[in-house]
């Protein structure tokens, strides 16, 4: 087979893309330092914020976390998230470990919403590690249509 | 339990194809525990967004595979992003002492685990010491 210059460089450039972008995912959802209360920048977990005329949608990375000890609570705009992720099902003696990179442990994160939201109607689904949380807008807070007379 | 990343029959050749612009599909490295137990080793992976019909877990020349494509479609239109979703793929070499045969799998709540028992041969096994 010849050797082609292009697909080596190609090949190179993916790899040198791959190590950045791995740089900057892992650094944050996934790496331990997450947990860490001093170190940890209280990010975990990340959200995606996505709105419509009605509500606001929360979906927040949180996989393996325990549906039991998740906890929201939400006053006037602003919404808290806190769980509990643990390691294993079972206790495993930290010498049992041969590879230990997930995040674990507890975390609490406050999140301000841009507009706000009816308390007593938000709701949250748990799916596939991805928490998603309904938040409907205040009625003061959606947007009026004023309609304009011609005089 | 080794890390190694081969390529998959039926790729590679393609990815060097240069009319793409866009970068094709990302991938990341899903982050693993593993850990020991007498049975055999287990192997737990962060699988955000992956739902179980596109969780893809083979062995295959003494290799197990994991890919898994995430995918959610939240409603409405994005205001703010701190993360996306990526597919993910990893690879390991599995040593003689898994019983290739009795792999089992079960996903759940986005994390992947994997029971890896080991072959009868690789049991610890208890040698009477006699005194004689």
């Amino acid at each position: 087979m010849a050797w082609d210059p292009f697909e080596d460089m190609e090949a190179l450039r993916r790899e040198i893309d791959r190590a950045f972008e791995e740089f900057g995912f892992r650094t944050e959802p996934f790496s331990r330092v997450a947990f860490l209360p001093a170190r940890g920048p209280r990010r975990y977990p990340l959200i995606n914020l996505h709105e419509d005329r009605d509500n606001l949608y929360v979906e927040a990375l949180a996989p393996g976390v325990d549906p039991n000890s998740l906890n929201l609570t939400v006053v006037r705009n602003n919404l808290t998230l806190s769980g509990e992720k643990r390691h294993a099902p079972q206790e495993v003696k930290p010498e049992a470990y041969h590879r230990s990179e997930r995040a674990a442990g507890k975390f609490v994160r406050t999140v301000e919403l841009p507009v706000e939201v009816d308390e007593s109607r938000v709701s949250a689904e748990y799916q596939n590690g991805l928490l998603v949380i309904t938040l409907p807008k205040a009625e003061k807070a959606k947007p009026k249509q004023i309609s304009v007379r011609v005089a | 339990m080794a890390e190694k990343t081969v390529p998959l029959s039926g790729e590679g050749k393609a990815s060097s194809s240069r009319e793409v612009t866009r970068s094709r599909e990302r991938y990341i490295a899903p982050p693993v525990d593993i850990y020991e137990t007498n049975e055999g080793l287990v192997l737990m992976a962060d699988l955000p967004g992956v739902a179980k019909e596109n969780l893809d877990v083979r062995v295959e020349n003494d290799t197990l595979t994991i890919r898994g494509i995430a995918s959610h479609k939240a409603p409405g239109s994005p205001i703010y992003r701190e993360y996306e979703l990526a597919n993910f793929f990893r690879q390991f070499e599995l040593g003689e002492k898994v019983d290739q045969g009795r792999i089992s799998a079960e996903l759940k709540h986005g994390v992947l685990m994997l029971s890896l028992p080991k072959a009868q041969e690789a049991k610890p096994r208890r040698i009477e010491v006699k005194v004689s």
